[in-house]
């Protein structure tokens, strides 16, 4: 690992420069900050912090969380087998593992499909409070929790494909049948939101508030 | 010299030119990886998505599981995973799981060939800029190897049902997955913005 060159201390935006976003091109913005500026090279529109940041993330958590509700209380699947009916929650599932001896997969569908979206979500929510409170807590590890929800984001999409794949193969009538529950959809709704919140969310603030302290 | 600005933290730093061959550089703030060095990243990335393409079009035309209860067989493809949650009225997942399992890979594939094979043989194709911001964008959705897990745990919810047949398709699915993660990694996105860069100074 080679370590760049430091010019100085100092953010793009204070020095009066735009990093492109796509192409990583510096853009000297001094003369005209204000207005609509797009990078000479590829084109983009030039954003010195993504716009409304943390307005739009703390909405895309919010709407998460609504939504995390009927993921867990509402049923994923409904089994017939033999004229037998049973719906399952996410939990009921973990449990049914957990009786049946695949500790493995319990642990597997639990940390994914309960743990990970509610830790991103707090973390985000940490990283925006962090934000607005110009709390000065390490930021370097407030930057690794923050790559760590970009990362384990779409690792929760798991249980929605064990639900299709379910769906699609077992498919016998009164045999064998299972049909996907409306706790599907929440969940879906609730990974895609949380991954666009982290999205939206811009890591950047979290520095804005350090530069005079370093 | 020129200058980059971290894209994580925003901190102005110089580049340097010369980092060895499959090093990274990394931001000396908050330790966000800046650029990397990848010889050959052309033919590499091209290589590897004409892999992917081949294994993509084995991974949905063959079915990956087939499963046995009392006579009884079903089997089915990718498509058909989502053409089953369709047909139950679910078509928001379905087409979720479209996305992220078919859409996301293949648009994928396509855009680095789109992208990368004019400029090996020199040229620079249209709508570059856009090409490669896209395939940025796509790149974040592509879950295939979320559905690899999801496979696994199924594979252990049914052997309990009934027999389970592994297809085809499972292990050009496995392929897949290890050929379009090379394939991310091998893009450097350097390399394409200063070709874009000479072709701007001919004009």
């Amino acid at each position: 690992m080679a370590s760049a060159k430091q010019a100085s201390r100092i953010s793009a935006l204070n020095a009066g420069m735009i990093g492109c976003h796509s192409c990583d091109l510096v853009v000297n913005a001094k003369d005209d900050f204000h207005h609509h500026l797009q990078c000479p090279r590829c084109g983009a529109n030039l954003h010195s912090r993504k716009l409304n940041s943390v307005a739009r993330t703390w909405a895309l958590i919010i709407a998460a969380l609504v939504f995390y509700v009927p993921a867990n209380v509402l049923p994923i699947t409904t089994v017939v087998s033999l004229g037998k009916e049973q719906s399952d929650t996410i939990m009921s599932g973990v449990i049914y593992f957990m009786q049946s001896g695949s500790w493995a997969i319990a642990l597997v569908i639990f940390v994914a499909s309960v743990f990970v979206p509610l830790m991103k979500i707090l973390i985000l929510v940490f990283l925006l409070v962090s934000v607005q409170r110009n709390i000065q807590w390490r930021p370097r590890e407030q930057a690794k929790l923050y790559r760590l929800t970009e990362i384990v984001g779409k690792w929760s999409m798991v249980d929605v494909y064990v639900v299709t794949i379910l769906v699609a193969l077992v498919n016998l009538g009164v045999i064998a049948d299972i049909d996907a529950g409306p706790a599907a959809l929440y969940f879906a709704a609730v990974v895609v939101l949380t991954m666009l919140a982290a999205r939206t969310f811009d890591p950047r603030l979290i520095w804005d508030s350090k530069e005079e302290v370093e | 010299m020129s200058l980059i600005a971290c894209h994580e933290c925003d901190l102005l730093q110089k580049r340097t030119d010369e980092i060895p061959p499959h090093s990274k550089a990394v931001c000396g703030r908050c330790g966000a990886v800046l650029y990397r060095h990848i010889p050959d990243s052309i033919d590499r990335t091209i290589a590897l998505a004409i892999a992917g393409l081949v294994l993509f079009i084995c991974a949905n035309v063959f079915p990956f599981l087939a499963f046995e209860v009392s006579g009884q067989a079903t089997q089915s493809t990718l498509i058909s995973g989502a053409a089953s949650l369709y047909l139950q009225g679910m078509w928001a997942l379905a087409f979720l799981v479209f996305v992220t399992c078919i859409g996301a890979p293949l648009m994928q594939i396509l855009l680095m060939l789109y992208i990368f094979m004019p400029l090996k043989f020199g040229r620079l194709p249209a709508h570059i800029p856009l090409a490669f911001r896209s395939l940025r964008e796509i790149q974040a959705w592509n879950m295939i190897e979320v559905f690899m897990l999801g496979i696994l745990v199924s594979l252990v919810k049914l052997t309990k049902m009934a027999t389970i047949i592994p297809g085809l398709a499972l292990w050009s699915f496995v392929g897949l997955i290890v050929v379009l993660t090379a394939a991310a990694t091998a893009v450097d996105a350097e390399l394409v913005w200063q070709k874009l860069d000479c072709n701007n100074g001919k004009r």
